[in-house]
Protein backbone atom coordinates (compact mmCIF):
# COMPACT_ATOMS: atom_id res chain seq x y z
CA UNK A 1 0.00 0.00 0.00
CA UNK A 2 3.15 2.06 0.64
CA UNK A 3 2.80 5.07 -2.37
CA UNK A 4 -0.21 4.77 -3.64
CA UNK A 5 -2.13 7.99 -3.76
CA UNK A 6 -4.36 9.14 -1.38
CA UNK A 7 -5.32 11.64 0.49
CA UNK A 8 -5.66 13.85 3.87
CA UNK A 9 -5.03 11.93 7.33
CA UNK A 10 -7.94 12.21 9.42
CA UNK A 11 -6.63 12.84 12.65
CA UNK A 12 -10.10 11.79 14.53
CA UNK A 13 -9.58 8.75 17.12
CA UNK A 14 -12.11 6.82 18.62
CA UNK A 15 -12.32 4.54 22.03
CA UNK A 16 -12.26 1.40 20.76
CA UNK A 17 -15.58 -0.49 21.80
CA UNK A 18 -15.30 -3.46 24.14
CA UNK A 19 -16.02 -5.89 21.17
CA UNK A 20 -13.05 -4.46 19.21
CA UNK A 21 -11.05 -4.90 22.38
CA UNK A 22 -12.12 -8.49 22.88
CA UNK A 23 -11.44 -9.06 19.09
CA UNK A 24 -7.83 -7.79 19.81
CA UNK A 25 -8.24 -10.12 23.03
CA UNK A 26 -8.94 -13.44 20.77
CA UNK A 27 -6.10 -12.50 18.75
CA UNK A 28 -3.51 -12.29 21.50
CA UNK A 29 -4.48 -15.44 23.03
CA UNK A 30 -5.09 -18.10 19.93
CA UNK A 31 -1.63 -16.77 18.46
CA UNK A 32 0.27 -17.00 21.91
CA UNK A 33 2.82 -19.88 22.42
CA UNK A 34 0.94 -22.03 24.68
CA UNK A 35 -2.22 -22.15 21.71
CA UNK A 36 -0.58 -21.22 18.74
CA UNK A 37 -4.09 -21.85 16.84
CA UNK A 38 -3.54 -18.63 14.62
CA UNK A 39 -0.32 -16.87 13.17
CA UNK A 40 -0.74 -13.32 12.23
CA UNK A 41 0.36 -14.13 9.33
CA UNK A 42 -2.69 -16.38 8.35
CA UNK A 43 -4.33 -13.03 9.35
CA UNK A 44 -2.91 -11.43 7.43
CA UNK A 45 -2.92 -13.49 4.31
CA UNK A 46 -7.20 -13.74 4.98
CA UNK A 47 -6.94 -9.57 5.05
CA UNK A 48 -5.56 -9.32 1.98
CA UNK A 49 -7.77 -12.19 0.40
CA UNK A 50 -10.14 -9.16 0.99
CA UNK A 51 -8.93 -7.27 -1.60
CA UNK A 52 -8.49 -3.39 -1.52
CA UNK A 53 -12.30 -2.25 -1.40
CA UNK A 54 -12.25 -3.97 2.11
CA UNK A 55 -10.98 -0.94 3.27
CA UNK A 56 -13.75 0.90 1.92
CA UNK A 57 -16.15 -1.50 3.17
CA UNK A 58 -15.26 -3.05 6.53
CA UNK A 59 -13.75 -1.44 9.47
CA UNK A 60 -9.92 -2.30 10.86
CA UNK A 61 -12.07 -4.87 13.42
CA UNK A 62 -14.28 -6.51 10.96
CA UNK A 63 -11.44 -7.39 9.02
CA UNK A 64 -9.44 -9.00 11.89
CA UNK A 65 -12.61 -10.51 13.09
CA UNK A 66 -13.19 -11.92 9.38
CA UNK A 67 -10.39 -13.12 9.30
CA UNK A 68 -9.90 -14.86 12.83
CA UNK A 69 -12.69 -16.57 11.63
CA UNK A 70 -11.39 -17.99 8.33
CA UNK A 71 -8.26 -18.60 9.84
CA UNK A 72 -9.92 -21.00 12.53
CA UNK A 73 -12.20 -22.58 9.65
CA UNK A 74 -9.14 -23.26 7.54
CA UNK A 75 -7.24 -24.90 10.89
CA UNK A 76 -10.56 -27.20 11.07
CA UNK A 77 -10.34 -25.52 14.67
CA UNK A 78 -14.53 -24.49 14.16
CA UNK A 79 -16.82 -25.37 11.37
CA UNK A 80 -18.51 -23.25 8.97
CA UNK A 81 -21.95 -24.86 10.25
CA UNK A 82 -21.05 -24.72 14.05
CA UNK A 83 -20.65 -21.31 13.00
CA UNK A 84 -23.35 -20.44 10.91
CA UNK A 85 -25.25 -21.87 14.01
CA UNK A 86 -23.79 -20.26 17.18
CA UNK A 87 -24.14 -16.77 15.30
CA UNK A 88 -27.64 -17.44 15.01
CA UNK A 89 -27.76 -18.26 18.71
CA UNK A 90 -26.29 -15.06 19.46
CA UNK A 91 -28.72 -13.27 16.60
CA UNK A 92 -31.69 -14.44 18.37
CA UNK A 93 -30.59 -13.85 21.95
CA UNK A 94 -30.33 -10.36 21.09
CA UNK A 95 -33.67 -9.97 19.67
CA UNK A 96 -34.91 -11.66 22.48
CA UNK A 97 -33.44 -9.05 24.44
CA UNK A 98 -34.81 -6.34 22.63
CA UNK B 1 -10.89 5.69 27.00
CA UNK B 2 -14.27 4.67 28.03
CA UNK B 3 -14.57 2.27 30.69
CA UNK B 4 -16.86 -0.88 30.08
CA UNK B 5 -17.59 -2.98 33.01
CA UNK B 6 -16.58 -6.06 31.39
CA UNK B 7 -19.58 -7.95 31.69
CA UNK B 8 -21.76 -5.67 29.93
CA UNK B 9 -23.39 -6.85 26.99
CA UNK B 10 -23.75 -4.30 24.35
CA UNK B 11 -27.15 -4.13 22.17
CA UNK B 12 -26.62 -5.37 18.35
CA UNK B 13 -29.93 -3.92 17.04
CA UNK B 14 -29.37 -7.01 14.91
CA UNK B 15 -31.68 -8.10 11.84
CA UNK B 16 -32.32 -11.47 10.97
CA UNK B 17 -31.89 -10.96 7.16
CA UNK B 18 -28.12 -11.42 6.07
CA UNK B 19 -26.21 -8.49 5.86
CA UNK B 20 -26.77 -5.76 3.25
CA UNK B 21 -23.72 -3.72 2.35
CA UNK B 22 -24.89 -0.96 4.44
CA UNK B 23 -22.62 -0.05 7.34
CA UNK B 24 -24.90 -0.01 10.26
CA UNK B 25 -25.66 -4.15 9.50
CA UNK B 26 -21.85 -5.17 8.37
CA UNK B 27 -20.77 -3.66 11.98
CA UNK B 28 -23.84 -6.00 14.00
CA UNK B 29 -22.95 -8.87 11.79
CA UNK B 30 -19.81 -8.98 12.62
CA UNK B 31 -20.45 -8.16 16.12
CA UNK B 32 -22.49 -11.41 15.96
CA UNK B 33 -19.44 -12.78 14.56
CA UNK B 34 -17.42 -12.39 17.64
CA UNK B 35 -19.66 -12.94 19.89
CA UNK B 36 -20.19 -16.30 18.14
CA UNK B 37 -16.68 -16.97 17.49
CA UNK B 38 -15.84 -16.25 21.19
CA UNK B 39 -18.55 -18.66 22.66
CA UNK B 40 -17.56 -21.60 20.53
CA UNK B 41 -14.11 -21.27 22.01
CA UNK B 42 -15.03 -21.37 25.01
CA UNK B 43 -17.46 -24.11 24.61
CA UNK B 44 -15.04 -26.36 23.36
CA UNK B 45 -12.32 -25.22 26.13
CA UNK B 46 -10.27 -23.23 23.86
CA UNK B 47 -10.18 -20.52 25.83
CA UNK B 48 -12.11 -19.10 29.28
CA UNK B 49 -14.46 -15.95 29.47
CA UNK B 50 -12.02 -15.12 32.41
CA UNK B 51 -8.81 -15.43 29.75
CA UNK B 52 -10.19 -12.67 27.55
CA UNK B 53 -11.45 -10.76 30.53
CA UNK B 54 -7.85 -10.59 31.83
CA UNK B 55 -6.35 -9.63 28.34
CA UNK B 56 -8.84 -7.15 27.98
CA UNK B 57 -7.66 -5.43 31.31
CA UNK B 58 -4.34 -6.08 30.47
CA UNK B 59 -4.72 -3.93 27.13
CA UNK B 60 -6.69 -1.52 28.80
CA UNK B 61 -3.21 -1.13 31.08
CA UNK B 62 -0.72 -0.65 28.04
CA UNK B 63 -0.87 3.02 27.03
CA UNK B 64 2.01 5.14 25.92
CA UNK B 65 3.36 5.88 29.44
CA UNK B 66 5.57 3.10 29.48
CA UNK B 67 7.27 3.87 26.07
CA UNK B 68 8.00 7.29 27.20
CA UNK B 69 9.35 6.16 30.89
CA UNK B 70 11.91 4.09 28.48
CA UNK B 71 12.41 7.67 26.57
CA UNK B 72 12.68 9.48 30.07
CA UNK B 73 15.12 7.01 31.54
CA UNK B 74 17.07 7.02 28.27
CA UNK B 75 17.75 11.01 28.35
CA UNK B 76 18.99 10.51 31.86
CA UNK B 77 20.84 7.74 31.78
CA UNK B 78 23.38 7.72 28.76
CA UNK B 79 24.36 3.64 29.90
CA UNK B 80 20.45 2.89 29.58
CA UNK B 81 19.92 4.26 26.28
CA UNK B 82 22.88 2.61 24.64
CA UNK B 83 21.13 -0.46 25.71
CA UNK B 84 17.66 0.27 24.60
CA UNK B 85 19.39 1.35 21.37
CA UNK B 86 20.74 -2.39 20.82
CA UNK B 87 17.68 -4.30 22.59
CA UNK B 88 14.98 -2.38 22.81
CA UNK B 89 12.64 -5.25 24.17
CA UNK B 90 15.46 -6.31 26.52
CA UNK B 91 15.26 -2.80 27.69
CA UNK B 92 11.52 -2.20 28.57
CA UNK B 93 11.95 -5.25 30.35
CA UNK B 94 14.58 -4.04 32.51
CA UNK B 95 12.05 -1.62 33.56
CA UNK B 96 9.61 -4.45 34.39
CA UNK B 97 7.37 -4.44 31.44
CA UNK B 98 6.78 -7.21 29.92
CA UNK B 99 6.65 -7.05 26.27
CA UNK B 100 6.34 -11.09 25.33
CA UNK B 101 7.97 -11.84 21.86
CA UNK B 102 7.85 -8.60 20.90
CA UNK B 103 11.48 -7.39 19.11
CA UNK B 104 11.87 -3.76 19.44
CA UNK B 105 14.39 -1.65 17.57
CA UNK B 106 14.54 2.18 19.23
CA UNK B 107 15.29 4.52 16.99
CA UNK B 108 17.26 7.97 17.75
CA UNK B 109 16.21 11.56 16.61
CA UNK B 110 19.07 13.25 16.51
CA UNK B 111 19.72 17.14 15.68
CA UNK B 112 20.68 15.53 12.53
CA UNK B 113 18.03 13.02 11.99
CA UNK B 114 14.50 12.37 12.24
CA UNK B 115 12.55 9.45 12.46
CA UNK B 116 8.99 7.79 11.54
CA UNK B 117 7.25 4.73 12.29
CA UNK B 118 4.93 3.03 9.80
CA UNK B 119 3.46 -0.28 8.79
CA UNK B 120 2.54 0.00 5.06
CA UNK B 121 1.25 -3.62 4.68
CA UNK B 122 -0.96 -4.15 7.62
CA UNK B 123 -0.74 -1.84 10.79
CA UNK B 124 1.84 -3.14 12.91
CA UNK B 125 3.29 -0.86 16.39
CA UNK B 126 4.39 -1.98 19.08
CA UNK B 127 1.48 -2.93 21.04
CA UNK B 128 2.60 -4.64 23.91
CA UNK B 129 4.47 -1.61 24.49
CA UNK B 130 2.63 1.36 23.86
CA UNK B 131 -1.33 -0.01 23.64
CA UNK B 132 -3.61 0.15 20.56
CA UNK B 133 -2.25 2.47 17.80
CA UNK B 134 -4.70 5.83 17.00
CA UNK B 135 -6.80 4.70 14.31
CA UNK B 136 -5.71 7.35 11.69
CA UNK B 137 -1.62 5.44 12.17
CA UNK B 138 -4.24 2.27 10.73
CA UNK B 139 -5.51 4.60 7.92
CA UNK B 140 -4.79 3.99 4.39
CA UNK B 141 -3.81 7.70 3.83
CA UNK B 142 -1.11 7.65 6.05
CA UNK B 143 0.64 4.27 4.95
CA UNK B 144 -0.09 5.55 1.51
CA UNK B 145 1.48 8.51 1.99
CA UNK B 146 4.23 8.59 4.76
CA UNK B 147 6.46 6.53 3.13
CA UNK B 148 5.78 8.52 0.08
CA UNK B 149 6.08 12.50 1.33
CA UNK B 150 7.26 12.00 4.64
CA UNK B 151 7.68 16.07 5.41
CA UNK B 152 4.44 16.26 4.13
CA UNK B 153 2.67 14.05 6.40
CA UNK B 154 5.09 15.32 9.29
CA UNK B 155 3.79 18.84 8.21
CA UNK B 156 0.01 18.20 8.50
CA UNK B 157 0.91 16.86 11.70
CA UNK B 158 2.20 20.06 12.40
CA UNK B 159 6.02 19.41 12.73
CA UNK B 160 8.18 20.80 10.39
CA UNK B 161 11.55 19.33 9.50
CA UNK B 162 14.13 21.51 8.79
CA UNK B 163 15.94 20.41 4.93
CA UNK B 164 19.46 20.18 7.25
CA UNK B 165 17.67 16.87 8.91
CA UNK B 166 17.34 13.91 7.05
CA UNK B 167 14.27 12.14 7.96
CA UNK B 168 14.36 8.07 7.94
CA UNK B 169 11.14 6.67 7.45
CA UNK B 170 10.91 2.74 8.90
CA UNK B 171 8.54 0.65 7.45
CA UNK B 172 7.78 -2.59 9.98
CA UNK B 173 7.32 -4.62 7.35
CA UNK B 174 8.06 -8.03 9.18
CA UNK B 175 9.14 -9.22 12.75
CA UNK B 176 10.54 -5.73 14.27
CA UNK B 177 8.45 -3.23 15.68
CA UNK B 178 9.78 0.04 15.83
CA UNK B 179 9.87 3.09 18.64
CA UNK B 180 11.22 6.48 18.12
CA UNK B 181 13.05 8.54 20.80
CA UNK B 182 12.72 11.58 20.64
CA UNK B 183 15.21 14.48 21.48
CA UNK B 184 15.32 15.66 25.17
CA UNK B 185 13.42 19.42 25.22
CA UNK B 186 15.30 22.40 26.59
CA UNK B 187 14.87 23.67 29.97
CA UNK B 188 14.57 20.34 31.89
CA UNK B 189 17.57 20.39 33.82
CA UNK B 190 17.53 18.75 36.95
CA UNK B 191 13.56 17.30 35.55
CA UNK B 192 12.82 13.75 37.36
CA UNK B 193 12.29 10.55 35.25
CA UNK B 194 8.49 10.84 35.89
CA UNK B 195 8.40 14.79 34.86
CA UNK B 196 10.42 14.09 31.50
CA UNK B 197 8.34 11.29 31.07
CA UNK B 198 4.97 13.53 30.61
CA UNK B 199 6.41 15.15 27.63
CA UNK B 200 7.22 12.14 25.98
CA UNK B 201 3.72 11.70 23.67
CA UNK B 202 2.47 9.39 21.53
CA UNK B 203 2.69 10.96 18.98
CA UNK B 204 6.31 11.91 19.25
CA UNK B 205 7.32 8.25 19.22
CA UNK B 206 5.70 7.39 16.12
CA UNK B 207 7.88 10.17 15.26
CA UNK B 208 4.62 12.29 13.65
CA UNK B 209 5.81 15.08 16.36
CA UNK B 210 8.81 16.42 19.11
CA UNK B 211 8.18 15.82 22.72
CA UNK B 212 6.75 18.26 23.86
CA UNK B 213 7.93 21.55 25.09
CA UNK B 214 8.93 21.77 28.51
CA UNK B 215 6.50 24.80 30.24
CA UNK B 216 6.95 24.68 33.50
CA UNK C 1 17.84 -30.05 6.80
CA UNK C 2 19.38 -27.16 8.71
CA UNK C 3 17.41 -24.86 11.25
CA UNK C 4 17.98 -22.08 9.23
CA UNK C 5 19.76 -20.53 6.11
CA UNK C 6 23.01 -19.26 6.57
CA UNK C 7 23.33 -15.01 5.99
CA UNK C 8 24.53 -13.98 2.46
CA UNK C 9 24.92 -10.55 3.18
CA UNK C 10 26.92 -8.15 5.81
CA UNK C 11 26.45 -4.37 6.77
CA UNK C 12 27.04 -2.24 4.44
CA UNK C 13 26.63 -4.26 1.14
CA UNK C 14 24.32 -2.88 -2.10
CA UNK C 15 21.56 -5.08 -2.87
CA UNK C 16 19.09 -4.87 -5.19
CA UNK C 17 15.38 -6.17 -4.67
CA UNK C 18 14.26 -8.84 -6.99
CA UNK C 19 11.05 -7.16 -9.18
CA UNK C 20 8.82 -10.71 -9.00
CA UNK C 21 5.27 -10.09 -8.20
CA UNK C 22 3.61 -13.76 -7.12
CA UNK C 23 0.46 -14.17 -5.28
CA UNK C 24 0.12 -15.06 -1.61
CA UNK C 25 1.22 -13.82 1.06
CA UNK C 26 4.74 -11.60 0.71
CA UNK C 27 6.19 -9.25 3.27
CA UNK C 28 8.39 -6.89 0.54
CA UNK C 29 6.64 -4.01 -0.19
CA UNK C 30 5.73 -3.49 -3.93
CA UNK C 31 7.36 -0.44 -3.58
CA UNK C 32 11.12 -1.58 -3.40
CA UNK C 33 11.17 -4.39 -5.38
CA UNK C 34 13.19 -3.83 -8.08
CA UNK C 35 15.19 -0.80 -6.21
CA UNK C 36 18.79 -0.96 -5.20
CA UNK C 37 19.84 -0.08 -1.72
CA UNK C 38 21.90 -0.74 1.28
CA UNK C 39 22.23 -3.75 4.10
CA UNK C 40 21.86 -1.53 7.34
CA UNK C 41 21.88 -4.34 9.50
CA UNK C 42 20.92 -8.24 10.17
CA UNK C 43 17.75 -8.58 12.27
CA UNK C 44 18.24 -12.41 13.07
CA UNK C 45 16.68 -15.32 11.70
CA UNK C 46 13.15 -16.22 11.08
CA UNK C 47 10.49 -18.62 9.72
CA UNK C 48 9.53 -17.91 6.20
CA UNK C 49 6.43 -15.50 6.74
CA UNK C 50 4.88 -16.82 3.17
CA UNK C 51 4.85 -20.04 4.15
CA UNK C 52 3.98 -19.35 7.72
CA UNK C 53 0.90 -17.36 5.89
CA UNK C 54 -0.80 -21.22 4.81
CA UNK C 55 -0.25 -22.40 8.25
CA UNK C 56 3.00 -24.38 7.32
CA UNK C 57 6.03 -24.17 9.33
CA UNK C 58 8.38 -21.84 7.26
CA UNK C 59 11.78 -24.15 7.93
CA UNK C 60 14.31 -23.62 7.60
CA UNK C 61 14.61 -19.89 9.31
CA UNK C 62 15.58 -17.01 6.76
CA UNK C 63 18.23 -14.18 7.35
CA UNK C 64 15.91 -11.08 7.50
CA UNK C 65 17.33 -7.44 7.08
CA UNK C 66 17.29 -3.89 7.44
CA UNK C 67 18.00 -2.84 4.06
CA UNK C 68 17.98 1.55 3.72
CA UNK C 69 17.12 2.84 0.32
CA UNK C 70 17.10 6.16 -0.59
CA UNK C 71 14.07 7.53 -1.10
CA UNK C 72 15.20 9.88 -4.83
CA UNK C 73 16.31 5.83 -5.40
CA UNK C 74 12.49 4.73 -4.88
CA UNK C 75 10.29 7.38 -5.91
CA UNK C 76 11.23 9.09 -9.35
CA UNK C 77 9.20 12.26 -7.88
CA UNK C 78 10.35 12.51 -4.59
CA UNK C 79 10.21 16.20 -3.38
CA UNK C 80 11.80 15.86 0.18
CA UNK C 81 15.71 16.55 0.74
CA UNK C 82 18.42 13.68 -1.48
CA UNK C 83 19.93 12.54 2.16
CA UNK C 84 16.10 11.37 2.91
CA UNK C 85 15.90 7.96 3.28
CA UNK C 86 13.29 4.82 3.94
CA UNK C 87 14.50 1.70 5.83
CA UNK C 88 12.35 -1.78 5.08
CA UNK C 89 12.73 -5.42 6.42
CA UNK C 90 13.44 -7.44 3.70
CA UNK C 91 13.85 -11.60 3.68
CA UNK C 92 17.54 -12.92 2.26
CA UNK C 93 15.46 -14.55 -0.66
CA UNK C 94 14.46 -11.20 -1.94
CA UNK C 95 17.71 -9.84 -1.80
CA UNK C 96 20.29 -9.85 -4.49
CA UNK C 97 23.76 -8.20 -4.99
CA UNK C 98 23.10 -5.48 -6.85
CA UNK C 99 24.06 -5.77 -10.55
CA UNK C 100 23.55 -9.41 -10.60
CA UNK C 101 20.37 -9.26 -12.33
CA UNK C 102 19.01 -12.88 -12.88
Amino acid sequence: MGGLPAGAIERTEHDYALWEKRVDALMMLLSSKDRRLLSVDELRRNIESLGADAYDKMTYYERWIYAITQTLIQRGVITVDELGRKIKVVQDREEQRG
Amino acid sequence: MSHEHEHAKEPLHVHRNPPRPDQDDTLTYYRAMEAAVRELLIDKGVITAEDIRRQVEDLDGRNAGRGAQMVARAWLDPAYKERMLADGAKAAEEIGFDVGPLKLIVVENTPGVHNVIVCTLCSCYPRMLLGLPPDWYKSRNYRSRVVREPRRVLAEFGTVIPDDVQIRVHDSTADMRYLVAPMRPEGTENWSEAELARLVTRDSMIGVALADRASR
Amino acid sequence: MADAVAPRFHVGDRVTVRAAYPIGHVRTPSYVRGKHGVIERLCGTYPNPEELAYARPGLPKLPLYRVRFLQRDVWPDYTGQPADVVEVEIYQHWLETEGQAR
